[in-house]
């Protein structure tokens, strides 16, 4: 049997979404009446839209000819989502000088192209940039250095 | 007259010096990352989205709209110097622009664009302005029914006027309403959809959204193969277009002005669609087809006028309505909402600086534009070499500064984390991402004024097909789904993207 894998797996995805979002709706969420209606009314009905659909989508992937995925880039992939990541869990800590550092540094690694020593050229770069421009030109309220950087004299 | 009169206290507030300033700097970051592939308004204008706090909201507003028409004159020079849109609404000016630069006329096809763009732009201030007092009035008559019908519109016409599969764009619009509904019912305070995280109460943000989907995943796309780009002109040469470019231009920029124009207003529409159907006419209508893709002025000309008036009305029902017509007016509908002003009917009436100063402002912003593409066009020569490994840990690095100000939160960075992979994973799956985003911004309205409607009607759900304005709204939805699913448009349809690929 021929069918089309990308839209196979998108309707199968919209179904699994669908029934997630409403079972979650509907255990946990008072769906009230016409009039009054609840704060589940609204979400378990666009639940049940999106089964439909997915179901649709995955009907009409049965005799479509298959399509390549295409190359998915793992390196770059994780390199540039750990970034905001990474960010997060140390923008509070380190403070906005180490934060914008480290991302800049880990999203450089998601090329082939970039070798260490440009890695680090571009961060000192960008940091300088971005302090510049939203620290001292915006005044944005965020500290350069966090309470972990009191260690190396840093911060407060 | 009131038109000459308002548009009157808008250049009074355009031109004053600050705002001056600020339109200067977002046709500038516009046109730059138009010429920069890979980073498109939508994911520029919610990085700086917070920046905009600290600005007057004139001042704000002006520069973000500079920034979305900009983009569309910087997306030609790519298009027709290296053959690669820099913005998707430029994919179709590369099939004939970059023919003309392969023939040593670059030059007069820039001077095309800019010319084209500059006069849509004009025109679509004035029809801005002439629309938007009118559709204002109907609009303050609107009550919940209204709005609910006319959201159901403005949703069903984006997936209707949207390139690929119908079906896969109602799904996204769905999955984006659901996304739109996570956080604390608004009626009964009860936390909905939040997986026990906490910092879900107040739903997930729509910046960290916005940044995740069309920025991280556009880099994750940009990835898969990377590749030198070749700029095949690197010295332009005699802008002036000749007598005869100048007349072969001019029918195919009224034309494309007029059909963006339309285009624009409609939910979804834009400048993307605005684009190939501009391109598509004018290959119908010319008597010389064959010409087409060999490097005809015509199809430099009708475009790129098509998609700059495409742009600017787009944000007629912004301003009038309230109600955004694609996920770039959704951000702009943010940035009043930060400002403490809720877009809608209200705005011209009470802050008529503010409304007709956006307006007057993008006639200014188009003026700028022309200067700085013609005679500047050697600087973003320059521009277009930097390789795409430099920029995305600056894409990076100020998606992270930008959503991390808007509420100093970490989970928002957490969520552009995971929207990215889930922007990536969509793309793979072949669904477009602008209805997700469409379907986020307007789905706690549209249960607003689905629950409102109820409680007024008492639970009747024929409130909504007895009020006229509602019904006629609901018909042209249910007109616009039929006629996409009929088989000739389907596939009339499909033709209208065709020269993309």
């Amino acid at each position: 049997m021929t069918f089309n894998s990308k839209d196979a797996a998108a309707g199968a995805l919209f179904i699994l979404l669908g029934i997630g979002f409403g079972l979650n709706t509907y255990l946990t969420l008072d769906l009230g009446t016409n009039i009054k209606m609840g704060p589940g009314y609204f979400p378990l009905v666009l639940s049940g839209a999106l089964v439909l659909l997915g179901a649709g989508i995955l009907f009409h992937a049965i005799h479509v000819p298959d399509e390549a995925w295409g190359a998915v880039p793992w390196r770059g992939m994780f390199f540039i989502l750990l970034g905001p990541i990474v960010f997060g869990a140390t923008i509070q800590g380190l403070g906005l000088v180490p934060a914008l550092a480290l991302i800049a540094f880990i999203a450089s690694f998601a090329s082939y192209r970039v070798s260490p020593l440009m890695a680090i050229a571009l961060t000192i770069g960008l940091t300088v940039f971005c302090v510049a421009i939203f620290s001292y030109g915006l005044g944005s309220p965020i500290r350069l250095f966090g309470p972990w950087m009191q260690a190396v004299g840093l911060g407060n | 007259m009131d038109l000459i009169q308002n548009l009157g206290i808008g250049l009074g507030t355009a031109l004053q010096p600050g705002n001056l300033f600020y339109c200067f700097l977002g046709t500038l970051l516009g046109t730059l990352i138009g010429v920069l592939p890979g980073l498109g308004p939508t994911a520029t204008i919610a990085m700086l989205l917070p920046i905009t706090y600290s600005l007057e909201p004139v001042s704000s507003l002006i520069m973000l709209a500079g920034i979305y028409y900009g983009a569309q004159y910087g997306g030609s020079t790519t298009a027709v110097l290296i053959n690669l849109p820099g913005e998707s609404s430029s994919a179709v000016t590369t099939i004939d622009g970059y023919q003309m630069a392969r023939q040593g006329r670059a030059g007069p096809a820039l001077a095309t664009a800019a010319i084209g763009s500059f006069v849509a732009g004009t025109v679509a201030t004035f029809i801005i302005a002439a629309a938007a007092p009118p559709l204002t009035t109907i609009a303050l008559k609107f009550g919940s029914p209204e709005y609910f019908s006319l959201m159901v519109l403005a949703l069903i016409t984006s997936v209707a006027l949207a390139h690929g599969s119908i079906l896969k764009a109602l799904a996204m619009i769905v999955i984006g309403l659901l996304l739109g509904l996570v956080g604390t019912d608004i009626y009964t305070g009860t936390p909905r959809m939040t997986l026990g995280y906490l910092e879900l109460a107040d739903g997930i943000n729509f910046v960290a959204v916005a940044v995740g989907i069309f920025g991280v995943a556009e880099i994750l796309r940009n990835l898969e193969n990377e590749r030198d780009r070749e700029v095949a002109v690197t010295n332009v040469t005699g802008l002036m277009p000749t007598r005869e470019d100048l007349k072969a231009m001019a029918a195919p920029i009224v034309r494309g002005t007029l059909l963006g124009s339309a285009l624009g207003i409609l939910p979804g529409g834009g400048a993307v669609l605005a684009s190939f159907a501009a391109y598509t006419m004018e290959k119908k209508l010319s008597k010389t087809p064959e010409r087409f893709g060999k490097g005809a002025i015509e199809g430099v000309a009708g475009p790129e006028s098509a998609n700059n008036a495409a742009a600017q009305t787009s944000f007629i029902p912004m301003l009038t309505l309230g109600i955004p017509a694609n996920p770039v007016m959704a951000l702009m509908i943010g940035a009043f909402i930060i400002q403490g002003i809720v877009p809608g009917p209200n705005v011209a009436a009470e802050r008529p600086e503010l409304f007709w100063g956006i307006i007057a402002s993008m006639w200014v912003g188009n003026l700028m534009l022309v200067i700085l593409n013609l005679p500047l066009v050697g600087l973003w020569v320059r521009v277009l070499r930097v390789p795409y490994y430099l920029m995305f840990p600056a894409i990076m690095a100020f998606s992270a500064i930008g959503v991390y100000s808007i509420n100093t939160n970490i989970f928002d960075m957490y969520s552009v984390a995971v929207f990215g992979a889930i922007g990536y994973l969509f793309y793979k799956l072949g669904c477009e991402p602008a209805p997700l985003l469409l379907g986020f911004i307007l789905g706690p309205m549209l249960e607003e004024h689905l629950r409102r409607a109820m409680i007024i009607s008492r639970g009747d759900p024929t409130i909504f097909v007895d009020r006229p304005i509602s019904l006629a709204l609901l018909l042209l939805s249910a007109a616009a789904l039929i006629i996409v699913f009929l088989p000739s448009v389907a596939k009339k349809r499909e033709q209208v993207f065709v020269e993309e690929d």
